[in-house]
C-alpha cells in the first residue's frame, strides 16, 4: 500500500498528511453521522461529511478511496458554515479538513469537473486581489464571466447596481501593492508552478 | 483604547450602506473610527479554499498595520472577514513557529496586540443605548446572525454558536421585537452568491420562508454577504420559490440608526433591491417612546401585514 501511495507522488497516507497540515485524526470520528445531519448542502454532495470522513479512515488501506475524496464534489461544495463543526460530538475540525483537501486537490489537478465555477470564482476573486489589494467587484465579475463562460448571468443586475451606487467602475487599490505581489508569488503562485 | 475600523471591499462597493449606516451612527454616539491605514482584502473564501498561507497572511497584514497605527482593537463590521481576522489572530498566537513564519510573508512583526471585536460587540458597548432611542423600532424582527458570527465557537468566543441572543438583546433595546425563529445561524449560500446562484436560492428561500411564516417585518444582518444573498439575489430566490417575498432586509446598524432618529439617506436606506420604505412608516396602534412593554402584544400594523410579510396578519401576531 505504501508504494502505490508513493507512486502517487506523496509519502503518507491522505489521512496522515490530514492530520499533519490540521491536528485532526480522522481515526476519531465514529460515523455518527451529525455533520451529514446537519450540513446545508449535504444533499448535493457526492459524499455527504460523515462519508469523507470515511473515506480519509480507510485512505491509508485503500489509496483509491483517498483519490475519490481528493475528486470529490464535496470538497468545493463546502461552503465553511461551521456547523458539521460545531455538532461534533468529537469535536473535529471538518471545516478545516475540507480546507486540507481542496488545497491537495488543486495542486495535484483533480478538482472535480462540476467544481469548475465554483473555482473560477475564488481564482477570479484572488486575480482581482492580486493585482489591486482589493476586491473590485466589477473586475471580479468580468474575469469570471470569462473563466466560466457564463456571459449572460446578472446582466440586468449590474446597471440596477451601479444606479443605486453599489458598483464602481475603478478600483479601490492598496499604497503597497508590491507587497501584495510578493505575498501571492511566495503562496499560491509559488504551489501552483510547482510540476 | 483605539479602536479601529476595518470595512472590508464589500463595505466599499455592494454594501456601501453598511459603511454609511455605521460612520452615521458613529458620528451620532460621538464615536471615532480610523480606517486600519492601507488595509487589504482578508482574502474572504476564496484565499482560504485556495491557500493556508494566503489565507493566514492577508488578514495578518491588516492586523499587524493596526498593531502599528496603536490600535488596540479592530472593529470588522462584515461578518465574513471578522471571521477571517479571528481566525488568523487565533491560529497565529496559538502557534510561534507559523506567527514568525507569516509574519515574515507580510514582512511586519506581528504580535496579536490588536483584538477583532464585531459589530453586535461594539454596538452592545453603546452606553444606555434605549435612552438615545427618539424613534422606537416597534416591528417583529427577524435576527439573522449567520454562521460566521458565532462560529466556530471555540475562535470567536462569542455568543451561543447556534441559538445567539446578542442581537435580539439589542433589538430589545431599540423597542423592536425580536421574534424566535429556526433559522438564526443557518446558512445563506454565502460566497456561491455568483458561481452556484442557484444554491443559494435555495437556502435563502428557505431562511425568508421562515421568517416570513413567523410575522417578521424586517430581517436584520450584520452581514455584507448575508444581504447579498438576502436581498440583491430576492429576483432568484422568488423565482425557485414560485413566489413573492415582500420581506426588507436591513442592516443591524440601519435599524439602530433609525431607532436613534437618523434619515434613510444617512442609512443609505435606498440603496435596496427590496425597499424597507414600509419600516419607515410610522408603526400604528403601538404605545410611543421607549415602552418595550408594548413588545408581542401587538400585530404587525395594517398597511405592513400586506406589503411587507407574504404571511397573514393571523400567523404573525400568534408567533413566540
Amino acid at each position: 500500500m505504501r508504494s502505490e501511495a508513493h507512486a502517487h507522488g506523496v509519502g503518507a497516507a491522505l489521512s496522515d498528511r490530514v492530520r499533519e497540515k490540521t491536528g485532526v485524526d480522522v481515526a476519531r470520528c465514529y460515523q455518527c453521522g451529525k455533520c451529514s445531519a446537519g450540513c446545508p448542502l449535504a444533499s448535493e454532495m457526492d459524499f455527504p461529511p460523515s462519508q469523507v470522513m470515511h473515506l480519509l479512515q480507510l485512505s491509508a488501506a485503500f489509496p483509491e478511496l483517498a483519490e475519490q475524496a481528493l475528486r470529490s464534489h464535496t470538497i468545493w461544495l463546502c461552503l465553511t458554515c461551521e456547523i458539521c463543526y460545531c455538532r461534533c460530538p468529537m469535536e473535529l475540525d471538518i471545516p478545516a479538513i475540507m480546507d486540507a483537501l481542496r488545497h491537495e486537490s488543486l495542486q495535484q489537478r483533480k478538482v472535480n469537473p462540476r467544481a469548475r465555477d465554483i473555482l473560477a470564482f475564488h481564482r477570479a476573486f484572488l486575480d482581482s486581489v492580486k493585482y489591486t489589494g482589493r476586491l473590485f467587484e466589477m473586475g471580479q465579475v468580468v474575469d469570471y464571466k470569462l473563466r466560466s463562460g457564463h456571459f449572460l448571468q446578472d446582466l440586468l443586475q449590474a446597471p440596477w447596481m451601479f444606479l443605486v451606487g453599489k458598483l464602481h467602475l475603478l478600483p479601490e487599490r492598496v499604497r503597497n501593492r508590491r507587497q501584495l505581489a510578493r505575498i501571492f508569488a511566495k503562496t499560491l503562485k509559488a504551489r501552483e508552478n510547482r510540476p | 483604547m483605539k479602536t479601529g475600523f476595518y470595512p472590508g471591499c464589500s463595505m466599499k462597493g455592494s454594501a456601501r450602506e453598511y459603511s454609511e449606516s455605521l460612520l452615521a451612527l458613529a458620528r451620532e454616539i460621538g464615536r471615532e473610527l480610523p480606517e486600519v491605514p492601507d488595509w487589504n482584502c482578508c482574502g474572504a473564501t476564496a484565499a482560504h479554499n485556495l491557500d493556508r498561507d494566503l489565507a493566514l497572511a492577508l488578514p495578518a497584514r491588516i492586523l499587524a498595520a493596526a498593531e502599528k497605527a496603536g490600535m488596540d482593537e479592530v472593529l470588522v463590521p462584515c461578518a465574513a472577514c471578522y471571521s477571517r481576522l479571528k481566525v488568523t489572530r487565533h491560529e497565529l498566537l496559538a502557534d510561534d513557529s507559523l506567527r514568525q513564519r507569516i509574519s515574515g510573508l507580510v514582512e511586519a512583526d506581528y504580535r496579536g496586540s490588536a483584538g477583532v471585536l464585531n459589530i453586535i460587540e461594539w454596538l452592545g458597548r453603546v452606553p444606555d443605548l434605549e435612552k438615545l432611542v427618539k424613534k422606537p423600532f416597534q416591528r417583529k424582527v427577524a435576527c439573522y446572525y449567520g454562521c460566521l458570527l458565532v462560529r466556530p465557537a471555540g475562535v470567536v468566543k462569542f455568543d451561543r454558536p447556534e441559538d445567539p441572543q446578542s442581537m435580539d438583546l439589542l433589538m430589545k433595546k431599540i423597542g423592536a421585537d425580536p421574534i424566535d425563529w429556526a433559522f438564526k445561524t443557518e446558512c445563506c449560500g454565502a460566497g456561491f452568491s455568483v458561481s452556484r446562484t442557484d444554491l443559494v436560492a435555495r437556502l435563502s428561500g428557505q431562511i425568508l420562508d421562515d421568517a416570513v411564516s413567523r410575522g417578521a417585518e424586517a430581517v436584520v444582518v450584520a452581514c455584507p454577504m448575508c444581504h447579498l444573498n438576502l436581498d440583491l439575489r430576492r429576483p432568484n430566490i422568488e423565482k425557485r420559490a414560485g413566489k413573492k417575498f415582500h420581506l426588507p432586509v436591513i442592516y443591524i446598524t440601519q435599524a439602530v440608526g433609525m431607532a436613534l432618529g437618523l434619515k434613510p439617506k444617512q442609512l443609505g436606506l435606498q440603496r435596496h433591491k427590496v425597499s424597507p420604505s414600509a419600516l419607515l412608516a410610522p408603526a400604528s396602534a403601538k404605545p410611543p417612546a421607549g415602552s418595550k412593554s408594548a413588545s408581542g402584544d401587538s400585530p404587525a400594523s395594517a398597511p405592513l401585514s400586506g406589503s411587507s410579510a407574504g404571511a397573514p396578519a393571523s400567523t404573525a401576531s400568534k408567533v413566540n
